[in-house]
């Protein structure tokens, strides 16, 4: 009897170890975007070069954000944003740590999922709760989330063009298109 | 069974330790990049003078710039609001680091052209560079005075001035940057007995950024090799910063009236000690021309 309980644990190590290894995605292509709807002019902005690394076997999540990397389509909206309100010389990046609830590597197409964790962002540290869909296409692993944020949250004074005050909350799209990470 | 136990209890431990390295993950995948300074100062002028920023590509700049006279006329002259002198310029960036302009200034009738371009970009990182340096040229015509008015039989080519400086600034802390400018100006014609045609200048600036859209800046260009018979002084001048959107207000007190290179680095008239100090400001408003192309999503 013990020796087939010893047999079966063994079994079961050996799938805990299979599982565990191989299995970490990282980023091959990113697109974080944020915009804000205003009178007098939008704000938007797209950072193609987010990192991301993703682990299926335990759901764990990090993703990385230099702040400087935010593009827009106005070369002093851009200097602005860096130098005024994200304070970017203080503040370089952006990350998230956390895991995604509710994944399953063998399911096909779009899954709903949750993502939960500490953003840092402007140097404040937030708990968040993001719905998103992920999706596994062969070997790459998709997902998306759009959100909103408050800027009063992370302490970033809001915009003001000719004296106006504009956008006090964002809607942040965070999109990801993972691929086995291989050291 | 126990070592089974164990055995279980170990693997389950792997994976756990795994998790926690993710960022460090993130960190050694991360290609290493260069972190370019921006706004060391907030506009393209830092009193009177040229600071090391450049416009963005396709970016125009509207530079509308007044300096009234001397605070010694007293109330007859309302301490200087009567008269003032004005500078009409644009500016315009073909690339983010090469940019020309054009201005009047009603000062001696003086048009200017000019140039600029940002030679290195302070920056840390994958490149680590300490200093910004734009280098700054131009040519002024002084249309002032009539030929008629003339001592002597002034030909177009003896009312041209250039002035070459290299503008070399950084950024020590996002409050504090600080410029240092070796200057020098060539006048076709000149006074011989009172200035050589050529001048060397080395100015020194700053700024001190004391709210998130007002800075303080100031800046001193002294001259060498001056004549004993020079009337001329050594321009000295202070700022206020005021930024909003595509605006930025200057808000100026300076001993010197003319806004070109050759006007204020050589000609100063102002006597900082006899209170020829000259209110004054600059006003700029930042258009884009063209739009970064958006990506199509």
């Amino acid at each position: 009897m013990i020796q087939i309980m010893r047999k079966y644990l063994f079994f079961i190590a050996m799938m805990m170890t299979i599982v565990s290894y191989g299995q970490k995605y990282i980023s091959e292509k990113a697109f974080v975007s944020f915009y804000s709807h205003a009178l007098i002019e939008d704000i938007k902005a797209n950072n193609t070069k987010a990192s991301c690394v993703f682990d299926t076997a335990t759901g764990d999540i990090a993703f990385s954000i230099l702040i400087k990397d935010f593009v827009f389509a106005k070369p002093l909206m851009q200097e602005h944003f860096n130098e005024k309100y994200m304070e970017s010389e203080k503040f370089p990046k952006s990350t998230f740590q956390g895991k995604i609830v509710g994944f399953n590597a063998s399911k096909k197409g779009p899954q709903s999922v949750k993502a939960q964790g500490k953003i840092i962002l402007h140097g404040v540290t937030r708990n968040i709760d993001v719905p998103g869909t992920m999706e596994v296409q062969g070997n790459r692993v998709l997902m998306k989330s759009v959100f909103v944020a408050k800027l009063v949250d992370y302490n970033i004074t809001r915009p003001e063009i000719m004296f106006q005050k504009i956008a006090e909350q964002v809607d942040v799209t965070v999109e990801f298109t993972l691929k086995p990470y291989e050291k | 069974m126990r070592n089974s136990l164990i055995l279980i209890f170990v693997l389950f431990t792997i994976p756990v330790f795994a998790q926690d390295n993710l960022m460090d993950i993130l960190d050694k995948e991360s290609e290493p990049v260069t972190d370019y300074t921006i706004q060391t100062f907030k506009g393209t002028r830092l009193v009177n003078g040229q600071s090391v920023e450049t416009k963005g590509k396709n970016e125009l700049e509207f530079i509308f710039a007044h300096r009234f006279g001397p605070m010694s006329g007293g109330a007859y002259e309302l301490f200087g609001l009567d008269q003032a002198y004005v500078r009409y310029g644009l500016e315009y960036g073909i690339t983010n680091r090469l940019g020309v302009g054009l201005g009047r200034n009603s000062y001696d009738k003086t048009s200017d052209g000019y140039v600029r371009y940002k030679v290195l970009r302070q920056s840390k990182g994958a490149v680590n560079m300490p200093f910004t340096v734009t280098f700054f040229g131009i040519g002024a015509y002084k249309a002032s005075p009539k030929k008629a008015d003339a001592t002597y039989d002034i030909q177009p080519v003896d009312r041209l001035s250039y002035t070459a400086q290299f503008l070399i600034a950084r950024k020590f802390t996002s409050n504090l940057s600080l410029q240092v400018m070796p200057s020098f100006v060539h006048k076709n014609t000149v006074d011989k007995t009172i200035e050589n045609n050529d001048t060397f200048v080395l100015g020194v600036g700053g700024r001190i950024k004391v709210s998130r859209s007002v800075a303080i800046t100031s800046e001193y260009y002294h001259r060498f090799n001056v004549m004993d018979t020079n009337p001329y002084y050594d321009a000295i001048g202070v700022g206020v910063d005021i930024e909003t959107g595509g605006h930025v207000f200057q808000i100026v007190l300076t001993n010197t009236r003319g806004l070109t290179e050759r006007a204020f680095l050589t000609e100063t008239t102002g006597q900082v000690s006899k209170g020829d100090i000259h209110l004054g400001f600059n006003i700029t408003r930042t258009f884009q021309t063209k739009k970064k192309e958006e990506k199509a999503d």
